[in-house]
Parts: C-alpha cells; sequence; structure tokens
C-alpha cells in the first residue's frame, strides 16, 4: 500500500490545523447491491470535539458509522486515524485505533453485571498461571468498574448488578461509559438518547461533556435537533450519501440544520 | 466533584434491589430443592423400598448420568442453544466404548477414553452446525441426533453389545467407601464445570453470548470458536455419561437415551437455566437432575407407567419453562 511514496497525497488541503483530525474518512464509497449507500462520502472529527451527524433518514448515517466502526469496510474511499490511514475489516481493528462505538440497542449484556459489561472481551486475569489458565480477577475489574463509572459521574446502585435490573438510561450510560473507557480516540453513539426519557437523556449528554472535557472526541448521531445543538461543537449533515454541510453549532438554528438535511439549501460555513 | 457521594449515595429501593439482585439466581434452585425435598420424604412414606440402601444407590447411580449430561445441557442453554442430540450420542458413545472392549480388548480407561472422544467428535459437529453452517442449534443438533441414533443401530445392526467382562461395570457400579463411583465422578465434573462457568473468561464468554450474541462479538469475541468450544466441552460429557450408562448394565444398548433430552433439559430448566440464554448454574441443574431421578425412580417403585412419568416429565417442564418466564418479567419490570 504504501510502496510508492506519493507527493501528490500530501497536497492536503490542510494548511491551518496543525494537528490532523483524529478521525476522517474520504470519499466513503459503500453498495449494498444495487443501492448506493453512500457515495463518496466525507467526515472529519477533530481532537476533543463532540460532532453530530445529523441527516434524514436513508442519507447513510448508519451506513458511515459502521464503516467508521468496521462494521461494514468501505468499498471505496480512505478512513485514516490521526492523519494515517487505516484499515478496518472488523469491529476489532477499529476498537484497537482507538475508536469505540456504541451501537443503538445492541449495546449490552443483559444477564451480566455491570463490572463484566465494562470488561467484557478485555477481562483481567488473574497474574501467574491461574491467569493462563482463563481465571478472572473479578475483584480487580469490580474496582476498576467502580472507579471509571465514579469518575464519569455515573450513578448505578453497585457494578455487581446484573444491566437487567437498571433503568434504561442506567444501561446506556454503562454501555456509553464502556466506550468512552477504552476509546484512545473517539467514541461513536448511535441515537444513544432515543429511548430515553428527559432526566435519563440529561444524565447520557452529562456523561458525553465529561468525556469531551477530558479530550475525547465524540461522534453523536442524532434526530433530536435541539440536543445536537445543546450538545455538539460541530454538525455534519450527510445527505443522499454525501456530505452536504459542515457547520458550527453555535451559528445554527435547528431550521438551518433541517434545511441543510434536506437540501434546501447548501451551506457550508465551516469552510476557511 | 460529586460523583464520590454519587455512586456511594443510597437510592431509594436499594436495599431490596439488593435483595433481589442476590436472590434471583437462588429462586428456582430453592424453588426445586423444596421439591426435591417434599418429593423424597413422600415416597419414604409412600414405598417401603424408597429409603434402603440398595435403592439410594440405584438413585446415585441413575442421577449420575441425567446430572453430567444435563451440566453439559446446561452449558448449551446458557448460549441459547439446545442440544437435542444428548441421546443419541451417548447411546453411540456408550456402544463404541462396549465393541471397542469386547471386540480389540481394550481397557474399561481407554474404552472411556473412546466414548469420551466420540462425544467430543459429536460436539464438534453440532458447534460447525451451529456456527459455520449456521443452522439453529435446535434444528442442528436434532439432526445429530436422528444422524446419531441412526449410525448406533447401523454398527450395532440393532442389537445389543453384550458379552463384557465384570470390569465393564467398575464405572457404573463400582463404588468408593460405599458412595456409587458415578456419584463421585459427577462431583467432580459438577464442582469442575461450575468453576468454569462462574470464575473464567471461557465462562464469562459463555454466558456473554447467551445474553447478547451480537454485543460479544463486538466486544471482539472470537463468538465462533468459543461457541464450538461449548458443544464440543458438552459433548465430551455426553460421552461420558454415555460410558456410565453402558457401565451400569454392562452392556451397549443401541436404544439407549431416547427421550433423554427431555429429561435433561428439564433438570437445566428446573435448576434455573433459561431458554432464553444468559442463564443457569450448575448448583441448580444438579438439584434439578436429582428431582428427575427421583421423578422415575418413584414411578417404578410406585409401579407408576412409563407412559405417565414421561407425562409428568413434560408437565414439569412446562411449569419450569413458565415459572423461568415469569421470573425475567418480574426482573425486568424495574426498567
Amino acid at each position: 500500500m504504501g510502496a510508492i511514496p506519493t507527493a501528490i497525497a500530501d497536497s492536503d488541503q490542510q494548511p491551518t490545523d496543525a494537528e490532523p483530525p483524529v478521525l476522517e474518512a474520504r470519499g466513503i464509497v459503500k453498495r449494498f447491491g444495487h443501492v448506493e449507500a453512500l457515495r463518496g462520502a466525507d467526515f472529519t472529527v477533530r481532537r476533543g470535539e463532540v460532532v453530530a451527524l445529523i441527516g434524514d433518514n436513508g442519507a447513510g448515517k448508519s451506513t458511515l458509522i459502521k464503516t467508521l466502526s468496521g462494521v461494514h469496510p468501505p468499498d471505496e474511499g480512505e478512513i485514516r486515524v490521526g492523519g494515517r490511514p487505516v484499515q478496518f475489516s472488523t469491529p476489532v481493528d477499529a476498537r484497537r485505533a482507538g475508536v469505540e462505538t456504541v451501537y443503538q440497542d445492541l449495546a449490552v449484556a443483559d444477564d451480566l453485571s455491570v463490572a463484566a459489561n465494562l470488561y467484557l472481551g478485555r477481562e483481567i486475569l488473574r497474574s501467574g498461571p491461574l491467569g493462563r489458565l482463563g481465571l478472572l480477577d473479578k475483584r480487580a475489574m469490580r474496582q476498576g468498574a467502580a472507579a471509571a463509572l465514579d469518575e464519569l459521574g455515573v450513578r448505578i446502585p453497585r457494578v455487581t448488578t446484573p444491566i437487567v435490573m437498571l433503568s434504561g438510561g442506567q444501561r446506556q450510560c454503562v454501555a456509553v461509559a464502556r466506550a468512552i473507557i477504552w476509546a484512545t480516540n473517539v467514541v461513536i453513539l448511535d441515537e444513544p438518547t432515543a429511548a430515553l426519557g428527559v432526566v435519563q437523556t440529561g444524565r447520557v449528554l452529562d456523561v458525553v461533556r465529561r468525556a469531551r472535557d477530558a479530550g475525547m472526541s465524540v461522534v453523536l448521531v442524532s434526530h433530536n435537533m435541539p440536543q445536537v445543538l445543546e450538545i455538539a461543537d460541530r454538525v455534519e449533515v450527510l445527505r443522499l450519501g454525501r456530505r452536504a454541510a459542515q457547520l458550527r453549532a453555535d451559528e445554527v438554528t435547528t431550521d438551518d440544520l433541517v434545511a441543510a438535511m434536506t437540501g434546501s439549501t447548501n451551506v457550508d460555513r465551516d469552510e476557511r | 466533584m460529586s460523583s464520590a457521594e454519587a455512586t456511594a449515595g443510597t437510592q431509594r429501593g436499594e436495599l431490596s434491589d439488593w435483595f433481589r439482585e442476590r436472590i434471583s439466581h437462588a429462586v428456582s434452585e430453592f424453588t426445586a430443592a423444596t421439591a426435591l425435598v417434599v418429593l423424597f420424604i413422600a415416597l419414604t412414606f409412600a414405598s417401603p423400598y424408597f429409603l434402603t440402601a440398595d435403592n439410594l444407590f440405584n438413585i446415585g447411580a441413575q442421577t449420575a448420568v441425567i446430572a453430567i449430561i444435563a451440566t453439559a445441557q446446561t452449558m448449551v442453554i446458557i448460549t441459547k442453544g439446545i442440544d437435542l442430540s444428548v441421546g443419541s450420542v451417548a447411546a453411540l458413545a456408550g456402544v463404541l466404548g462396549a465393541m471397542v472392549v469386547r471386540d480389540l480388548g481394550f481397557s474399561l480407561w481407554a474404552a472411556t477414553a473412546v466414548a469420551i472422544g466420540v462425544g467430543a467428535l459429536a460436539g464438534l459437529l453440532n458447534g460447525l452446525l451451529v456456527t459455520v453452517a449456521r443452522i439453529p442449534p435446535f434444528i442442528a443438533t436434532l439432526g445429530t441426533m436422528s444422524v446419531g441414533r441412526g449410525l448406533v443401530f447401523i454398527i450395532t445392526g440393532a442389537v445389543g453389545v453384550y458379552g463384557l467382562p465384570r470390569s465393564f461395570q467398575l464405572l457404573g457400579n463400582g463404588q468408593i467407601l460405599g458412595i456409587p463411583f458415578a456419584v463421585v465422578i459427577t462431583v467432580l465434573v459438577a464442582v469442575g464445570v461450575a468453576f468454569l462457568l462462574s470464575q473464567t473468561r471461557f465462562g464469562q464468554y459463555t454466558y456473554a453470548m447467551g445474553s447478547n450474541l451480537e454485543a460479544a462479538r463486538r466486544s471482539g469475541i472470537r463468538v465462533g470458536r468459543h461457541l464450538t468450544g461449548v458443544y464440543v466441552l458438552a459433548g465430551v460429557l455426553v460421552g461420558l455419561g454415555g460410558m456410565i450408562a453402558a457401565s451400569r448394565v454392562n452392556s451397549g444398548q443401541p436404544n439407549y437415551g431416547i427421550s433423554l433430552e427431555l429429561d435433561v433439559i428439564a433438570a437445566a430448566v428446573i435448576g434455573g437455566a433459561s431458554l432464553f440464554g444468559g442463564q443457569g448454574r450448575i448448583v441448580g441443574t444438579i438439584i434439578g437432575a436429582f428431582l428427575i431421578a427421583l421423578v422415575r425412580n418413584g414411578a417404578v417403585l410406585l409401579d407408576i407407567s412409563i407412559h405417565y412419568q414421561q407425562v409428568i416429565v413434560g408437565v414439569i417442564i412446562w411449569a419450569a419453562v413458565y415459572f423461568d418466564q415469569y421470573r425475567r418479567r418480574r426482573l425486568e419490570s424495574r426498567g
């Protein structure tokens, strides 16, 4: 891949930003049979910002998210993490690159405890030969889970509680916290509050803010325009499988967002 | 920061939540244990033969086979699967174990290894059918059940394998200090699997896959490999159980284990394993196996026909699954 040193590839039009975007998609094409879900989509996430990804139904949001999280490898185009091209063939690849995703509905294993969920797939094993046999260090995981949740301000009774006994908001907080704890670059949240009430939504958004304040980048997929403007720093609009606009959240209204989504205007105020 | 007291802070109803969380597992186990005690006392009064040393020994050995195979079934059920092939595979393992002793002069231990190997292969087949061919467990193991039974009849010509040395009985009828050898094996198996499920990563993944397969997959767990591993391990135990069963009757019986799957599924479900996956403990399964063995034994002592036993086991399965669903609704009603 990188065999030929290309001078052409360096002609990026990014002179102002010293640091390359933490996550970037360029010209992503994804087809499902005859349907072209993404037709050269671009997407940019910078360090320490909350980016909302919005778009009408069928605009390709979910597909783009799945591409960025390794669920659907793109047919064409390039994904870069911290400026370096990467190949996401599986969700594990994305996670190794520090990109964690919370999916709308399949976030947690209900029968497992909060601590077990936070460490799922990354269990702490006992040290020594017992660990090599796969023996879990449950205490270390309980303590680690409690400390991490505490730091993010997630309120749950105990880390030993099975997820099934938590409220919807608590479950979602655990799922979001899990992604934040392990992500080193970006957390992608697909409609994290779609099924939640007002108070519970507030809790989830608090967790997101705390993560952002700690330097994490967050991608938020949402249909809720007031919420997008409340929490996001920037908004990227997807329409018909392409990026239709990049907007600063503090410069626009919900009407602007809707207009950009439906295509009645094609503003791009973020262009430098 | 207020986070410290937030986490430590007491929420309303926390104590009852804590209680519910603690006992949620134990409820079915406690119910099953109560039923077990009641049935035990009832049978003591109903039949003069029940509380004899011979009969208790018999119940122990009978429970052993059901318990070992139900332990295997529990692992599969936790993954949200089901193994209908246990009866056929146990028969195949027992018959082949008997044949290598009779025809090839294998020792009992070598024959046991053969039986376990047969079980492991059948488990591997089930696992690959489920994970690679993506056939739902119910159908995949239904096929294995039919193929396995067919093979048993082909290999034996539908005739039992007799003419075995007395030593062949050791596994099923031998004893250590008055305790059936089979019971000792069962305890070792149960403790081992319980430890595996509750204390190791393998166990954690088993519950995770049954609870939410997609979440497990996206957590980076190689679910195909692990699921196949569960079926193989289950097959190993089924092979062992089949060998003990053959040893008990000192012969390889091609008819052995027909509708055994119902008994062991009942044992697992009575003990709290959920057919919806993600839940189940070996303690409960052992109690369930005891209960089933007691029902069978009691029916024989009281001269209740085998056909009524089938009816009783069926009703028990209904009741256990109904109870499981009821319990799940109660748990989830809070969210």
